[in-house]
């Protein structure tokens, strides 16, 4: 079961962030690169996490087209970091999907030219503690 | 040894909600020298006042103690009721059982066991006060107004009026201050100019008020009734008795290529120079920095066309001193600076400007005589967009966490005129909230939105970029509609955040006046006394003390007035005698003490001491001014031998309620 306040809890645990800073200015959307291709937009990630709304997030495609340039951390004038929200996020969806960490025989099929092995590596990496 | 009588406050429920008050009147009764011990519900009241005047008179009480708020709020109040009924005031003690104990506390009979010990601790003290007596000092009859701007000339014309000597230290060659630089004022778009012109005159015209223009504060002695100032009039190269303000000498000037501050560098002025053709003095004034004949020795074209021979390249700074009884602050404010919202496009584009530079682009004297043109090419733009909230409410280093306060209605005022003057522009106004509490201001905004067609957007502006069209796009986001948008527009005009001048910071510590992160002037009361510091004798006006508005910088500028004339009119002040007092038998004339003072009360004296020996050897003791001291103390914590001691707070006394508090 979803809880809410627990989710808010964890997501402001995750990102640091203190939603109650917002004075709702909407400088994050406003300077969004990427905006047209977001379902929600910085600002309502905000508003959406103060609300307990986190689930609606986690579903949203949102969460992979941000491209985290940033640019609402950078120009917020209250320090808010709504970027911090949609990382944390999409590590509360990492979380929740469990161990996925790559397994050597899966390598060959999913190499190709443009793969950096740094991704290679990092995959290894991912939930191996 | 003393009779003291209790008193223990309610407060309503401020108090008696946490604290078991009975239990504190009861327990404190048991204390020596404590004769009664009662509880009342407002002990500030009236007949709170009267229980404890009658208990004076019936019970020969010597020593009072009340446990109630913070002896800054009511200490006056119950030092005066003892006084009225023939008590010393200084017998009577206050233990803060409000502030200091009941609203930091939770636990009912943690707070209450608290109070009792700070209520022992005040009986321990009243045990050893002795009855003081104030000094009285002379009040010198004039006032000083630092800041020649709204404020101050209404501060200065009120004062006036009462009949008093009134000086303005304006550090501008004329007085008029930002409102000078405004097109029309809201609600009512009356013309600056219009309505504070004439007012500037009657300031130049009084006999009681003196205009010292392009003038500073560098020093302040003494205190409330009796300050010394020391004035820079710093040098104009002309004589302003001489000058007739005819202006030739300022168009025959060869060096014409000085960005002209008063227009905000959109213009350029002459090396010698008249602000504007309103400016109180109207007299010329020469830029050092830039006239030939100072800087190089080549040019004296004004001193052969002066007729009145009041050019003078030889002129020197001056410092005069003058004597005070009070002074009011009136620094007021400036626009941040734009630069750092880099996002915004301040630097990159002409077209960006800040509002006070819109307001010089529409002011009928301005760089384009009232035209609205675009800076970057003299063409009549067609789509502004105002970006409201630029460094306000900012809490990053770029701007400023308060809200502005006049930045609405200032931009409302901008979209209107520009929409009514010309109906051809489309006016788009980017928001965060619009605030406009006071009278007549929303019904304003209202009209820019409703009878003017201004269109409204609730969303801040991400980014202006520069096109290649010589246009501006502003993206921003409408936070109603839920989408972002792209505007191309002509000009963007900022509405920047207000800053205290930055000369406030330096004469604040000249003053020991308090201010607060921001650097604006803290008041001593923020809602009983807002138009006072909480040095004696300093008054603030304007936007010294935090973003204001016209009409409310005249409220307080004539509150001030006010203030100041009631000063003026006593011919003597009664001093604190909480002053610091030196035993001399103990002084060993170190100087330890007079380093501290930061009033400059301590001074050394070449005195004769009869010796035990019946010889007689001449020491050198420290005597404290107690008209200059301030009570503070430091020369008492400094004082190696333990001669210094404060009146009203011995060391005896002190020591006395720690060891109640602890043993």
């Amino acid at each position: 079961m979803d809880d809410p306040k627990k989710m808010k809890a964890q997501i402001e645990d995750i990102s640091h962030v203190d939603v109650r800073k917002c004075m709702r200015c909407g400088k994050c959307s406003a300077t969004c690169p990427n905006y047209d291709d977001m379902e929600y937009h910085p600002h309502q990630f905000v508003c959406m996490v103060e609300k307990g709304e986190i689930r609606k997030l986690m579903d949203s495609n949102s969460i992979y087209t941000c491209l985290s340039c940033f640019a609402c951390i950078e120009r917020c004038p209250r320090q808010v970091e709504p970027a911090k929200l949609i990382e944390a996020t999409r590590l509360m969806v990492e979380r929740e999907r469990g161990a996925n960490h790559l397994k050597p025989d899966m390598i060959v099929q999913k190499l190709d030219d443009q793969l950096p092995q740094q991704a290679l590596a990092s995959a290894f990496r991912k939930y191996t503690k | 040894m003393q009779k003291i009588g209790v008193f223990v406050c309610h407060c309503g429920t401020n108090i008696a909600a946490t604290v078991d008050v009975e239990q504190v009147a009861q327990a404190l009764g048991k204390e020596p020298g404590v004769v009664m011990a009662v509880h009342y519900q407002y002990m500030c009241s009236q007949s709170g006042q009267d229980m404890i005047k009658d208990a004076i008179k019936e019970k020969g009480l010597t020593g009072v103690v009340i446990c109630s708020c913070s002896p800054r709020m009511h200490e006056a109040t119950f030092r005066k009721a003892a006084a009225s009924v023939g008590m010393n005031p200084f017998m009577v003690e206050i233990a803060n059982i409000r502030e200091q104990c009941s609203w930091i506390h939770k636990d009912r009979q943690e707070a209450t066991q608290k109070a009792i010990a700070l209520g022992r601790a005040a009986i321990a003290k009243v045990h050893l006060n002795a009855p003081l007596t104030a000094g009285e000092t002379p009040v010198a009859k004039k006032a000083l107004v630092i800041g020649g701007g709204i404020a101050g000339i209404q501060a200065a014309l009120d004062i006036a009026e009462a009949g008093f000597e009134v000086d303005i230290v304006e550090k501008e060659p004329t007085i008029g201050g930002k409102m000078t630089q405004l097109d029309k004022t809201f609600p009512t778009l009356d013309c600056a100019a219009c309505i504070l012109t004439p007012k500037m005159v009657e300031c130049a015209q009084n006999d009681k008020i003196h205009i010292l223009s392009y003038s500073e504060v560098t020093k302040v002695k003494g205190f409330v009734g009796n300050f010394d100032v020391t004035i820079r009039r710093k040098a104009r190269y002309v004589n302003e008795d001489k000058c007739t303000g005819c202006g030739l000498c300022t168009q025959k000037c060869p060096q014409k290529k000085i960005p002209n501050a008063f227009n905000l560098n959109m213009d350029m002025r002459r090396a010698i120079y008249i602000p504007f053709a309103q400016a109180v003095p109207k007299v010329a004034t020469i830029d050092p920095d830039h006239c030939k004949m100072l800087t190089s020795g080549k040019c004296g074209l004004c001193a052969t066309v002066c007729t009145a021979g009041a050019i003078d390249y030889k002129q020197k700074d001056k410092f005069i001193e003058q004597k005070y009884g009070a002074i009011v602050v009136a620094t007021g404010f400036n626009p941040i600076k734009a630069d750092a919202f880099n996002e915004l496009g301040y630097n990159q584009s002409k077209d960006v400007v800040t509002s006070l530079e819109y307001e010089r682009l529409m002011n009928a004297a301005g760089p384009t005589d009232g035209t609205l043109l675009r800076p970057s090419d003299g063409k009549h733009p067609k789509t502004i967009v105002f970006v409201q909230c630029v460094g306000s409410r900012d809490t990053t280093c770029r701007g400023k966490e308060y809200c502005s306060k006049i930045c609405c209605m200032y931009t409302a005022k901008h979209a209107m005129l520009t929409r009514e003057k010309y109906p051809d522009t489309d006016v788009y106004v980017f928001y965060i909230d619009v605030r406009t509490p006071g009278k007549g201001f929303d019904e304003f905004y209202r009209r820019a939105v409703e009878q003017y067609g201004v269109h409204y957007i609730k969303g801040q502006v991400g980014k202006v970029s520069p096109l290649s069209d010589g246009t501006l796009e502003v993206q921003a986001s409408d936070l109603l509609m839920d989408e972002q948008l792209k505007i191309k527009a002509d000009m963007v005009v900022l509405a920047v955040a207000m800053e205290a001048d930055k000369t406030a910071r330096p004469l604040a510590t000249m003053l020991t006046a308090s201010m607060d992160t921001n650097d604006f002037f803290t008041e001593a009361h923020p809602k009983l006394r807002p138009v006072e510091s909480p040095t004696a004798g300093i008054f603030l006006a304007g936007a010294c003390q935090g973003p204001k508005d016209i009409p409310d910088t005249v409220a307080q500028a004539g509150a001030a007035a006010s203030k100041v004339i009631g000063l003026l009119v006593k011919n003597n002040l009664k001093g604190n005698p909480c002053v610091a007092h030196c035993n001399e038998n103990m002084c060993n004339g170190c100087s330890s003490c007079e380093h501290v003072c930061a009033y400059g009360a301590i001074t050394y004296v070449a005195k004769e001491f009869k010796m035990p020996d019946r010889t007689i050897a001449i020491r050198r003791v420290a005597q404290v001014n107690p008209a200059v001291c301030q009570g503070c103390g430091a020369c008492t914590v400094t004082c190696p031998s333990g001669a210094m001691d404060l009146q009203g707070f011995s060391n005896r006394e002190i020591m006395a309620e720690v060891d109640a508090i602890c043993l």
